[in-house]
């Protein structure tokens, strides 16, 4: 069910910002950064619309890039876990 | 000082589980088997109520239990117990209870699932405990699995429809099942079953939910206070307990005499009753306990719940020592930064100072200096209260008085402390409720004032949001040296005439300040060189002379020049002022109404000074003073303008009073045609909407393009009359002054006053309720004209007529309670909000986290800046950066 391409591309909606998962190397350097474990991020579930869209698995990090009218890019993480069904 | 020392423990975690019938026995001091409390000659009665072997709460007696007093060894006091005749259902495990019954098979006690949903159940169970997930979602799962089964598939019993009645009446079938009944079903349930049904088998076992045996709390829980009458009265929890045991009693005599079912059942109920109260007597479906004056019993729930238990009133909130509350009133002589505090309060109040080789002789001094005797009675003398001497761990406080003063300086040590009365120049936290921002709470320096109120300076109250109609405030007074020196860095007025919601000011003038400013620097303005000095002699003017002009032979000074003394040397600045007039084509620098300001090099050359120069929220000159010069020279700018404008407008004289709406004749029958003339249009706009011949607008019905139609010629009719009174109230008005320069009311307010009130409207539209078919029996049935539905075609000067000040009312009405209930929701959502973002901060590396650690942003607001620091929400003002480097700063 990860990548089943509707006709509505749901990444292409204005409300909708930019989904990434990260590689392995950012990964760690993430963590390093923040000094943390990875559960002390911000959650995404893995039945997130955009979780499944991206075929995002649960333990992986998404980098959120979202327009912000001030700093003009915000950039965020969040961890992906599984949902209780 | 001392200091405790910090715990660094972290708590694991914290179970609730049951007591059980045996443990409450165990540690229960003393049966309790009388309902009496007090014997005729006073002695608690042996097995009573107030059994000495509960504990004690009188000094000097000893508990009969534990041997201790309630002083300094302090009995803690002990638990008794009832018995009680027959089971009773505890009212807050019901629902439990109740999934457990639906669970679980009659006959047999297991849960109703196949083998096979059990195994998965129980493996699913495993993984999420081990996972550290929430297992609230599967177990919810279990019972619903449970309730589908028809039959047991360990024994075959049918299973029966388990319905609960509210509060604490449980039937299957249809028939009621009593709590002797649950209990033997319940019992039948095997401890393998219970982690699914949410329930820990190693505290925990579901017969328990039913009470076999009442603890009863100690007498330290529930004390008796003797009324100066030598009555005693006894704690609530007492009089519901003193009810548990008599029907208990008569339960149990008449069971053991063999009564008729019918009447056991009865007394079974009403101790059911008793129990359910005892524990919360706000339980929905049964009537509240009361007490003989009708007033509703305070039982265990209620000590615990809501604002006025245990947890908002005495663990999150707590009463403090060394503060102060009384009625507020201005003082536009003090500073922003100072609050005048009543010599009565400035007496009680004191501070803690350590006596040490440098202040010895000062500490004496203070000690004796209250009672030498000054000539100066209008003058404060702060003096000391009480002197703490610490000899050997031992402390002792001395009270001075007039008698001992001179003794107890002679004798004071160092290493003792004094605790010394108010004096001048403290510092304060001052506070007025509801505290809905920071700057509700704000540090003042006091200055000791006589009579009996709190002064502070108007400019303060736009962040306190108070009034002076009889608005109180609190005060407290700081007591250590850290918390004195954060208070002044944080706390401070001055610190947070920016506010960090809006990034502006939010200290700044209002009211008088506004109108002074507008009188001093509107219309070239000049002043005779005798009241300039008065006026400059208010902010202690000693700068270089004036450039005077000489006309008829007297020397004047613009009054622009006059309030240019306010402005840094460097302040350079051009703004609309809120007096503009927003011209079709603003000629904005040479605008006729003089509302564009210029100040050059510290100089105003042109415009009027008012809100949008240095009122609160507004104030352009404000803003860019505090932002190039700091907040000291902001703080100083706030004294000096409020001083000289208040000094100005006192010089000049100000007065409004009700003819200032008055208009000429001609005027008012202009207004009076142009009404007719739309009532006659709104009448045109129903006949032909009766006739069947408006047209309605693109998605509306005929009756709301009706209704929009009318609501556009009302809109418009008192608009016609504001502008008409409007004209004929010209700028020497003092009402229009304050209107236009921002200081109080609004032109609506004004052509509402002198030219037309206009449409009244509930919930957005013209007024439709009342009568069948009609607002009032005034009108026609089913009339749809201006006047039958809210229309208010007078002023308020020329007064309304009967129906016009009914509808008013009602529109007037819808706006109280509107406020009303705004309020009370938004003060829950913020408490809320409050309570689930207490503990968020950002760390030393920029991120956002709560207590536990979890990140909430990675920069604050996701663009790291301060609101307070920034422009009006925006992170530069390019604006001001452009027209700087133009000139070439
Ligand atoms: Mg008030
Ligand atoms: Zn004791
Ligand atoms: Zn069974
Ligand atoms: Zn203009």
């Amino acid at each position: 069910m990860a990548t089943e391409k509707k006709h509505f591309n749901i990444m292409n909606h204005k409300l909708v910002p930019f989904h990434m998962i990260i590689s392995e190397k950012e990964r760690e350097e993430l963590l390093k950064k923040y000094n943390i474990e990875p559960n002390r991020l911000p959650k995404i579930l893995d039945t997130d619309p955009v979780s499944i869209y991206i075929g995002a698995k649960p333990g992986q990090i998404l980098k959120i890039i979202r327009e912000s009218h001030t700093a003009k890019e915000a950039v965020s993480y969040r961890l992906v876990v599984e949902s209780n069904k | 000082m001392e200091r405790a020392r910090s715990v660094t423990k972290k708590i694991g975690k914290i179970e609730f589980s049951l007591l059980s019938p045996n443990e409450i026995r165990k540690m229960s001091a003393t049966k309790v088997i009388t309902a009496d409390t007090y014997d005729d000659d006073g002695f608690p009665i042996a097995m009573g109520l107030m059994d000495p072997r509960l504990g004690v709460i009188e000094p000097g007696l000893r508990c009969k239990t534990c041997g201790q007093r309630v002083g300094k060894d302090k009995c803690p006091g002990h638990f008794g117990h009832i018995d009680l005749a027959m089971p009773v259902i505890h009212v807050g495990l019901i629902k439990t209870i109740r999934n457990c019954l639906r669970s679980t098979c009659r006959e047999c006690g297991h849960l109703l699932l196949t083998d096979k949903q059990r195994e998965e159940y129980f493996k699913e169970l495993k993984r999420y405990n081990q996972e550290g997930r929430n297992t609230t979602y599967l177990l919810k799962q279990v019972i619903k699995d449970c309730v589908k089964a028809e039959k047991c598939t360990r024994c075959g019993r049918e299973v029966g429809k388990i319905e609960l009645d509210k509060p604490t009446s449980l039937r299957e079938n249809g028939k009621k099942l009593t709590p002797s009944e649950v209990r033997e079903w319940l019992e039948k349930i095997p401890d393998e079953a219970l982690p699914l049904l949410d329930i820990n088998k190693k505290s925990a076992r579901p017969e328990w939910m039913i009470l076999t045996v009442l603890p009863v709390p100690s007498v330290a829980v529930r004390p008796s206070v003797t009324l100066q009458s030598g009555e005693r009265s006894e704690d609530d929890l007492t009089h519901k307990l003193v009810d548990v045991i008599r029907i208990n009693q008569r339960l149990q005599e008449n069971r053991d005499a063999g009564a008729p079912q019918l009447i056991v059942e009865d007394l079974w109920e009403l101790l059911q009753y008793h129990i359910t109260t005892y524990l919360d007597n706000q339980t929905s479906g049964i009537p509240p306990a009361r007490h003989r004056s009708g007033r509703p019993l305070k039982t265990l729930a209620q000590r615990l719940k809501g604002k006025e238990g245990r947890f908002r009133s005495n663990l999150s909130g707590k009463r403090v020592n060394f503060s102060a509350r009384t009625v507020i009133s201005p003082d536009p002589n003090l500073s922003i930064n100072e609050l005048g505090v009543p010599i009565r309060m400035a007496e009680e109040l004191t501070v803690p100072v350590k006596v040490t080789s440098h202040n010895i002789d000062w500490c004496k001094q203070m000690i004796k200096q209250k009672y030498l005797g000054s000539d100066d009675h209008a003058e404060y003398i702060p003096g000391v209260n009480y002197v703490v001497r610490e000899t050997d761990g031992m402390r002792r406080r001395i009270k001075v008085t007039e008698k001992n003063a001179e003794d107890v300086a002679e004798k004071l040590e160092i290493g003792s402390s004094i605790e010394r009365q108010l004096m001048n120049g403290d510092i304060a936290l001052f506070n007025r409720q509801p505290s809905l921002h920071r700057m509700s709470m704000m540090a003042h320096r006091v200055k000791v004032v006589p009579d009996k109120t709190f002064r502070f300076n108007l400019c303060v109250c736009p962040p306190y949001n108070a009034d002076f109609d009889g608005d109180e405030m609190n005060l407290h007074l700081i007591q250590g040296e850290e918390a004195k020196a954060e208070a002044e860095i944080l706390m401070k007025v001055q610190e947070n005439i920016l506010s960090p919601r809006f990034g502006g000011a939010i200290i700044g003038g209002i009211h008088d300040h506004i109108s002074g400013c507008f009188l001093l620097t509107h219309k070239d303005r000049k002043i005779p060189l005798d009241d300039a000095s008065h006026i400059l002699a208010a902010i202690n003017y000693d700068g270089k002379n004036f450039k005077t002009f000489t006309e008829d032979g007297k020397k004047y000074i613009s009054g622009k020049d006059v309030f240019s003394t306010l402005l840094p040397k460097s302040l350079n600045l051009e703004y609309k002022a809120k007096a503009c007039f927003n011209c079709d084509t603003c000629q904005a620098p040479n605008c006729p109404h003089n509302a564009y300001v210029i100040v050059k090099n510290g100089v105003l050359k042109q415009g009027i000074i008012d809100e949008n120069g240095i009122g609160a929220f507004k104030g352009k000159i404000l803003d860019r003073i505090i932002r190039d010069h700091g907040m000291d020279a902001g703080r100083e700018f706030i004294d000096n303008f409020t001083k000289l404008a208040i000094a100005s407008i006192t010089l000049f004289g100000f007065t409004t009073s009700i003819d200032d709406e008055d208009i000429p004749d001609e005027a008012k029958k202009q207004i009076a045609e142009g009404i007719g003339k739309a009532l006659k249009k709104i009448s045109g706009l129903v006949k032909a909407y009766e006739a069947g011949e408006l047209e309605s607008l693109p998605g509306r019905s005929l009756e709301e393009t009706l209704e929009m139609e009318i609501m556009k010629v009302t809109g418009k009719t008192r608009d016609m009359a504001g502008e008409i009174a409007g004209s004929h109230l010209g700028m020497d008005n003092s009402a229009v002054m304050m209107a236009k320069s921002g200081a109080r009311g609004s032109m609506l307010n004004l052509s509402q006053m002198s030219g037309c009130v206009g449409q009244q409207a509930v919930r957005g539209e013209r007024i439709s309720r009342g009568y069948q078919y009609r607002t009032l029996p005034h009108f026609k049935r089913g009339d749809l004209g201006a006047s039958a539905k809210g229309f208010v075609a007078s002023c308020y000067k020329s007064g309304l007529s009967p129906t016009e000040y009914f509808f008013h009312s009602m529109g007037g009405r819808e706006g109280l309670v509107d406020t009303a209930v705004r309020t009370s929701r938004s003060g829950y959502m913020q408490r809320r909000l409050i309570n689930a973002l207490e503990d968020v901060k950002v760390e030393n590396d920029g991120t956002v986290r709560h207590a536990g650690g979890q990140i909430i942003q990675f920069i604050y607001g996701e663009d790291g800046i301060d609101p307070t620091r920034s422009m009006g929400g925006n992170a530069v003002d390019i604006d001001r950066i452009i027209s700087d480097v133009k000139e070439g700063v």
